[in-house]
């Protein structure tokens, strides 16, 4: 099997499995009914796109294993997502600040990863692309009525935005599978969107009046599998019946 | 508009009419566009079918439907879901579109208007109820990832509306 491959997928779905849970979380928690319904409509895409991922990395594994297990069976430190999605919804302010700092890049992302040159992972992409640009509307548009709103939803989404900001880093760094891969032609060299990731951010919190944080010092790990406190939570919530009763079916 | 084509054995065609989306039960899947491929090769039909959406839920049923309805009429199949080309607004037949308003959901505008509608403002997409454009969205998300919620600021009916997905 193609190792690199395997790892490249997993880099990829681990980010929308853990981020659709964290929305999944507001099912019935929503501050609002349509703002409770938009959230899991998004979680529900992600989790769609991740169905299609981790279906193809148990394939390329060769070795019986399902999505499920992909997705249910892994420990912690067998995550690879960004540390950016696992961060809790501390309030909407936060939940909308995180889906508007993922769904920039992941829209930047899947652009790039439509031209792959594998056609399992460029068809996800094309697929995919359509559901993000309504995950980025949506996103951009709370983010432009909390920041220009009224005093305190501005303070609270300039917080949610100051507080995340030294997660954004990561999503532009390659681990060593990733470089091998994007040299096969297959993957997207991340390196190469940070700058338009960042200028059409900047634009954005500008428009919502609120400020581009200056801070130059960034968190990193997730890649690698090393997790901030919160992802051991979120995955005993995610992992809880299968662990109890272990090959369960719905 | 994206063309793709489709290859229908013709006499496969009325069973697989007979088949509903689980989730909007007045349309046909073939109808809806998502069956993308249906031929007879050595007695089993192979059946290519495409999701909507990634995460539609009804993609599962609407494969084990297929499978149900062709055994009933003596036909063993296979069911294949495939991603490419995506599914688009576009392959949704007229008469797919007016079962969709006789049911209360509006058929997707073009893509221009549907920017229009849900980014800007504007009112373009017709109540399903009394006809007027006087309608206002309330949120880009509906009952059903395909869905956005509006309501009639005339008659003040609450509806459905079909995204446009390109």
């Amino acid at each position: 099997m193609n190792n690199n491959l395997y790892k490249y997928i997993l880099g990829i779905a681990d980010n929308s499995l853990i981020l659709g849970q964290r929305l999944g979380e507001l099912c019935g928690h929503g501050p609002s009914l349509e703002t409770d319904i938009a959230c899991t409509n998004i979680s529900l895409d992600l989790f769609g796109q991740v169905r299609s991922y981790y279906q193809y990395a148990a394939k390329i594994t060769g070795n019986g294993k399902s999505e499920d297990d992909i997705a249910m069976l892994r420990k912690e430190r067998e995550y690879v997502n960004v540390l950016l999605v696992e961060q809790p919804n501390t309030d909407f302010a936060y939940t909308i600040g995180r889906q508007f700092l993922f769904d920039v890049y992941h829209l930047l992302f899947l652009n790039e990863l439509q031209k792959s040159n594998d056609l399992m992972l460029s068809a996800i992409a094309v697929k995919s692309i359509k559901e993000v640009s309504y995950h980025q509307r949506f996103s951009s548009d709370w983010v432009k009525r909390l920041g220009d709103g009224t005093a305190e939803s501005h303070q609270k989404m300039q917080d949610a935005i100051d507080g995340l900001w030294t997660y954004t880093d990561e999503l532009f760094h390659q681990t060593d599978a990733d470089k091998i891969i994007v040299s096969e032609g297959i993957g997207v060299d991340v390196t190469n969107l940070k700058e338009t990731y960042y200028s059409k951010v900047s634009e954005l919190l500008q428009e919502a009046t609120l400020k581009t944080p200056e801070s130059k010092w960034f968190q990193k790990g997730g890649k690698e599998g090393i997790h901030t406190e919160h992802l051991g939570y979120l995955l005993s919530d995610l992992q809880y019946m299968q662990r109890t009763y272990p090959n369960m079916e719905w | 508009m994206v063309t793709a084509e489709q290859h229908i054995d013709q006499k496969l065609f009325p069973i697989l009419e007979q088949v509903s989306d689980p989730e909007i039960p007045v349309l046909s899947i073939m109808d809806m566009g998502v069956v993308r491929s249906a031929v007879l090769e050595n007695d089993i039909v192979k059946v290519q079918i495409t999701p909507t959406y990634s995460g539609c839920p009804a993609m599962d049923v609407i494969g084990d439907d297929i499978k149900k309805a062709l055994l009933d009429t003596g036909y063993n199949s296979e069911i294949e879901l495939i991603l490419a080309p995506a599914w688009t607004t576009d392959w949704i037949t007229p008469k797919g579109r007016k079962a969709l308003e006789d049911y209360g959901i509006a058929a997707p505008l073009d893509a221009e208007a549907d920017k229009g509608v849900l980014l800007e403002g504007k009112r373009l997409v017709k109540c399903t109820n009394c006809t007027s454009t006087n309608t206002r969205l309330v949120s880009q998300f509906g009952s059903t990832a395909c869905k956005a919620q509006f309501q009639c600021d005339d008659c003040q009916e609450p509806f459905d509306y079909f995204k446009c997905l390109k």
